[in-house]
């Protein structure tokens, strides 16, 4: 242990505890902006200076270590006076047109500077030059990054992909593609982890939010939404709703108040999706010999995109499953169409996911199967929806819960947890157990496959099958588990991919909370609902059971693969051959 | 009135001379990978600075020209700028009445034809090639990689057996480096910037001297695979090492009697001790190593037995043919090339060069060496015949004002010309011609004729010293590409159009330094390890101790001292002195710790595993 005094108040703090930990222990709160912890403690924006005894130089209290007899002071004359010179100069490299500002009100830099009382700043705005597309989904804006580095240390350290990196040296050194200059030429999976690391709205994905409002306005058309899993367990924390209150039919009662015509479900199209994914691997498993293994999953675009550009020559080895946003909208184009009995191009089918990748999965030129345009016309994230709920001038706390439609509404405790890293894994396992030996399981049999760890493995009895799988999430994790297979030391059957760490509860199209990582909060409300639901099993779904009945046949059959199955070869990642 | 006065320096004037100095130093510790076409436009703003604004070309022009540079750094020109910076440049470079316009405007093309494409880039893409991607300056600039910022830090804190242990996990040799190594590390010091840069070779030669006996690391599991390695200098045993850990079964070939290669048969004992090379060589093959001496290949084994006895061959034969001057008379009796004369020493035959005039004829590091040693076997004189000046030797300043100290004469600008015999065909004489310093070229001045009369060097005997050859024909004739001599192999010791056949160091770089076979090696471990199917990786326990909060107050460097010349040149025992704990604990808490400070802690700043 070693003793220190910070601001006059003597404490013990274990070793190599850094000084801003040591200070928050003393209920001493330091201010930082590129800090996050574990991730990035590089003492980039030089907020969190503190005065030392005995030093004339200031030092960071993120990254330094206290030593014993030290007396630091966080708030003297000189650390004040530093602290606002160095804020003040990083609003000077700032576009602060704060009122129209993505992230205005959940904005890291925005906050500081009220809280150290700035009011003006004694040097000349230099801006950058603007550049770059509007129209990708993931969108930087050069005039409003601060340079704090955090989107790159997480596109490394936890993604994986190196798409962001320091460009150019000396004053005009600039965070930027990396390895070629458009975003949109690059390995980038559209995760969005950069989006939901960034202390300031230098990074957000395309707001697609105006389109929807044009559909809602048009009389012709028929509004269809689709609610992801992941979505129910984080849409009320912007609008600061608690998760009990914030359920998935108040989320519904707000779409209607806004004109959406049919409210759905995506955990529907998970149920749909177990059908022919756990059909698709039970049929590989039925030819071994033939076919390459493991088999992934193919529901996180993040993912697809990911082993596309970096490990093509895995994709073979996806599921040919449509993801549950792309099977619910070619659904919903033709089965619902048809039960509707419209013409299926008047439906404009919007999709809420937590998801940047979604943007660019739903535009891909073949999602549209059902032969009346894009399967899913937009997909919006749950910031955008948030967003849409407050420009409707809606109050989220007087919202009454309300009843999604059917029969697209109704979801199983299985395709909940598709919101969550291994619920996938699960849910197909729930299935794949019932069709090999026409009983059901335990639904909580598989449950070892839940949880944060970053990669998971796992060994299943399937009537006397054994099925080795893994699941991974954050794609550093799985570039690590690709390799390892690359390199003949592991190998699998069946391996769950989702590309935000903790999975799409994780994904970086939720609510930001500078500083807080939310996917395992928000995963164990979906095993909540789960656990709560009288449903378990996809292939108990009546719903499903109905689809299947009135309109697609049998899983795998030929309607089925047409429209719920895809080609991951049809379309090409930057460098891909 | 005075009719004349004083010229005195005011204070500013003062001022602006130490930060003259500064500036000296911040040029020196430049960091690799910056953007040359920034750096060019601040070297010509200060150029501008310095005008006196007598003619246009260069109080204009130079002004123009930072307006047209910063046109390209901010993505605003156009490729025709290019060519405009280009004419500008060459008119003020013709029209310029004095060396500050028409030098800053030299600069400035020198840079336009140097990285154009620099400057296309910028206009073409808004952006460069510069990086930040060796942000520790010391350790990019060692060949293997050493963490030296963290052997330091454990320097600072007393560990020096985990200093130690560290340094082996990139550097099997601590404590030869640490008393031979040639210290690129220092070169771009960034504590340079605050007074001088760290004595790291002689802090790691305090680690070692403090360290105690260091077992080599657990040996990872057998691997069942063979891998031979031929040649046992720093470069085949470093490879042999690391290869041995990762759990291969190594056998070295060397050719002669002891393993050591250049470090027993190219280096005197006064720089590194026979003892102390045959300890460190001995911890190596605790790793498991086995040792195939007295073999020479192609005679003794052919290659292709070598090759077909195992999975993975590494070829590290370095470089140790000599070359002739090519000169009159060098057949004599009494010539002797470098090589030869310091194989002999390695293997403790010693020439009794007692009462003898000798003359080296080089200027390089190694005839510096065979000088020195001439003056410990007792040579009445030595003289070092050199045909450029005393400053253009290619050897350290160091290791010439060392040969000074000791009584040797270096006969600068004074090409060797003919060698006279004696009627028994002994060396009479060496005859050189005076020259003069004349045209730069490849950054030294070429010498000339001076047009005096030739010079007789009476002398018994002449040691040649102007490089070394590879020894590379037999490889050539089994089917491995050679060039120029050299074995041709790829950055990442492949060779090419062969299978399992690796090679490094100086055999195919030409005569370097042991740092640089003991980086090939390390490449080769790690390529050579892939190869055969597997993915070790070598890495250490040795946690870095925590930073020091240090201001950076100025305080000198600590220098070795060498034993003094009058009695260290009449033995062949170390000549250098290590340093004192107080020294090493002052010097090492210099060290500005850059994997911590700066973008170190970012990225790049330490190197877990390779």
């Amino acid at each position: 242990m070693v003793k220190l005094t910070i601001d006059g108040r003597q404490i013990e703090v274990p070793e190599n505890t850094t000084i801003l930990e040591a200070a928050a222990r003393a209920g001493i709160k330091i201010p930082t902006l590129c800090f996050l912890k574990g991730l990035n403690e590089i003492g980039a924006c030089r907020v969190c200076m503190v005065e030392i005894e005995g030093y004339d130089k200031l030092f960071t209290a993120c990254n330094n270590t206290v030593k014993e007899g030290m007396v630091i002071y966080t708030n003297s004359k000189k650390a004040r006076s530093i602290r606002r010179t160095n804020v003040q100069l990083i609003l000077s490299k700032h576009d602060s047109n704060c009122a129209y500002c993505i992230r205005s009100g959940n904005c890291s830099l925005q906050a500081l500077a009220n809280d150290l009382n700035i009011h003006d700043v004694p040097f000349k705005e230099k801006l950058p030059f603007q550049k770059g597309s509007r129209k990708f989904p993931l969108i930087r804006d050069y005039t409003k990054c601060i340079q704090c580095m955090r989107c790159i240390q997480v596109c490394d350290k936890v993604q994986g992909c190196h798409v962001w990196d320091l460009v150019n040296t000396g004053s005009r050194t600039t965070v930027d593609v990396g390895s070629v200059l458009r975003l949109e030429e690059s390995g980038c999976a559209l995760c969005g982890q950069c989006i939901t690391h960034c202390p300031v709205g230098a990074l957000h994905e395309r707001d697609d939010t105006e389109k929807v409002m044009e559909a809602l306005e048009d009389p012709d058309k028929i509004t269809i939404v689709q609610i992801a899993p992941a979505v129910r367990a984080a849409w009320g924390e912007d609008l600061g709703l608690k998760p009990e209150f914030a359920t998935v039919k108040r989320l519904a009662a707000a779409l209607r108040q806004m004109g959406f015509d049919y409210i759905f479900d995506t955990d529907f199209s998970a149920d749909l999706t177990i059908m022919e994914e756990g059909s698709e691997f039970l049929e590989r498993m039925k030819h071994r010999d033939t076919e390459k293994f493991p088999m992934f999953t193919s529901c996180c675009p993040g993912w697809v995109r990911y082993v596309k550009s970096h490990y093509p020559e895995f994709t073979d080895q996806l599921s040919t499953a449509k993801s549950p946003m792309q099977m619910f909208g070619a659904i919903a184009k033709s089965y619902y169409a048809q039960i509707l009995n419209v013409d299926p191009s008047r439906i404009f089918s919007v999709s809420i996911m937590p998801c940047i990748a979604k943007k660019h999965e739903c535009a891909i030129p073949v999602m549209n199967d059902a032969g009346a345009g894009p399967d899913v016309d937009v997909s919006l994230t749950t910031r955008e929806v948030d967003r849409m709920i407050r420009a409707s001038q809606i109050i989220p706390m007087g919202l009454k819960e309300e009843e999604l439609d059917m029969p697209l509404g109704l979801g199983s405790g299985a395709g909940v947890i598709f919101g969550a890293t291994g619920g996938v894994m699960e849910a197909a396992l729930r299935t794949a157990y019932y069709l090999v030996t026409g009983s059901n399981p335990d639904p909580d049999a598989f449950k070892i496959v839940r949880g944060m760890e970053g990669w998971k493995e796992a060994e299943f009895d399937l009537a006397g099958t054994k099925v080795k799988v893994a699941v991974v999430h954050g794609l550093a994790n799985t570039g690590k588990l690709l390799k390892y297979l690359k390199q003949g030391r592991v190998s699998y059957d069946f391996v769950e991919v989702m590309a935000c760490p903790g999975g799409c509860a994780g994904g970086g199209g939720q609510p930001i909370h500078d500083g807080y990582e939310m996917a395992e909060e928000r995963g164990k409300i979906l095993y909540g609902l789960d656990k709560n639901s009288t449903l378990r099993f996809s292939h108990e779904n009546p719903s499903i059971q109905k689809c299947y009945e009135d309109f697609l046949g049998a899983p795998l059959s030929e309607k089925a693969h047409h429209l719920l199955h895809t080609d991951h070869h049809a379309w090409k990642m930057p460098g891909e051959a | 009135m005075s009719r004349l006065s004083i010229v005195t320096k005011n204070e500013a004037q003062t001022t602006v001379e130490e930060l003259y100095k500064d500036l000296e130093r911040r040029v020196v510790a430049s960091p690799p990978g910056l953007c040359p076409v920034d750096l060019a436009t601040s070297f010509l703003r200060m150029s501008h600075a310095q005008s006196c604004g007598k003619c246009v070309p260069c109080r204009i022009g130079l002004g123009q020209l930072i307006t047209l540079m910063e046109s390209v750094l901010d993505g605003k020109a156009e490729m025709k700028t290019i060519d405009v910076i280009e004419k500008t440049a060459e008119s003020i470079f013709y029209s310029a009445d004095c060396a500050i316009g028409t030098e800053a405007a030299r600069m400035v093309l020198k840079g336009i034809r140097g990285f154009r494409s620099d400057f296309v880039e910028h206009i073409q893409t808004g952006r460069c090639s510069g990086s930040q991607e060796q942000p520790v300056p010391c350790v990019s600039q060692c060949p293997a990689g050493v963490d030296i910022p963290g052997y330091i830090a454990l320097i600072r804190e007393g560990r020096y057996t985990d200093a130690v242990r560290l340094i082996r996990k990139d550097n099997p040799l601590p404590a030869t480096c640490g008393l031979i190594c040639e210290h690129p590390c220092e070169v771009r010091c960034r504590r340079t910037l605050v007074d001088d840069p760290i004595n790291i070779r002689g802090l790691k030669r305090f680690a070692v001297e403090h360290a105690g006996d260091i077992q080599p690391p657990k040996k990872m599991r057998p691997t069942g695979k063979k891998v031979a390695v031929i040649g046992g200098g720093p470069g085949g045993l470093s490879a042999a090492y690391y290869l041995a850990l990762a759990g291969h079964d190594v056998t070295i070939y060397e050719q002669r009697k002891q393993l050591g290669g250049m470090l027993r048969y190219g280096i005197p004992s006064y720089r590194l001790p026979r003892e102390i090379l045959d300890k460190e060589i001995r911890g190596l093959l605790d790793a498991g190593i086995k040792v195939v001496t007295d073999v020479k290949i192609g005679d003794d084994i052919s290659i292709g037995e070598i090759r077909s006895g195992c999975d993975a061959m590494y070829v590290a034969i370095g470089a140790h043919v000599d070359r002739k001057i090519g000169i009159e008379g060098e057949d004599a009796d009494g010539v002797l090339s470098a090589v030869e004369m310091l194989r002999g020493i390695g293997d403790n035959d010693m020439p009794d060069f007692s009462g003898l005039d000798v003359v080296v004829v080089g200027g390089g590091n190694v005839a510096m060496d065979v000088a020195r040693s001439a003056v410990r076997l007792g040579a009445k004189t030595v003289r070092i015949a050199y045909r450029r000046r005393k400053v253009d030797m290619t050897a350290l300043p160091e290791e010439v004002e060392g040969a000074i100290a000791e009584g040797c004469e270096v006969v600068d600008l004074h090409a060797p010309l003919r060698i006279e015999k004696d009627e028994n065909g002994k060396v009479a004489a060496l005859w050189v011609k005076p020259q003069m310093v004349g045209e730069i070229k490849g950054g030294r001045p070429a010498p000339v004729d001076s047009g005096q009369p030739e010079v007789r060097m009476a002398c018994d005997r002449v040691l040649v010293a102007i490089g070394q050859g590879i020894d590379s024909l037999k490889f050539g004739e089994y089917g491995i590409p050679i060039k120029r001599g050299a074995i041709e192999a790829f950055d990442w010791s492949g060779v090419k159009n062969t299978e399992g056949i690796f090679a490094g160091g100086d055999c195919v770089t030409g005569p370097a330094t042991v740092i640089r076979a003991i980086a090939a090696g390390k490449v080769a471990a790690a390529n050579i390890d892939e190869y055969l199917g597997f993915h070790h990786r070598m890495k250490n326990d040795v946690e870095i101790p925590p930073v020091r909060l240090d201001d950076h107050n100025t305080i000198g460097r600590i220098n070795m001292k060498e034993r003094p010349a009058d009695e260290r040149k009449r033995d062949f025992k170390l000549m250098e002195c290590g340093m004192t704990e107080e020294e090493a604990c002052q010097e090492a808490g210099r060290c500005l710790r850059c994997d911590h400070f700066g973008y170190g802690i970012f990225k790049g700043g330490r190197v877990e595993k390779w």
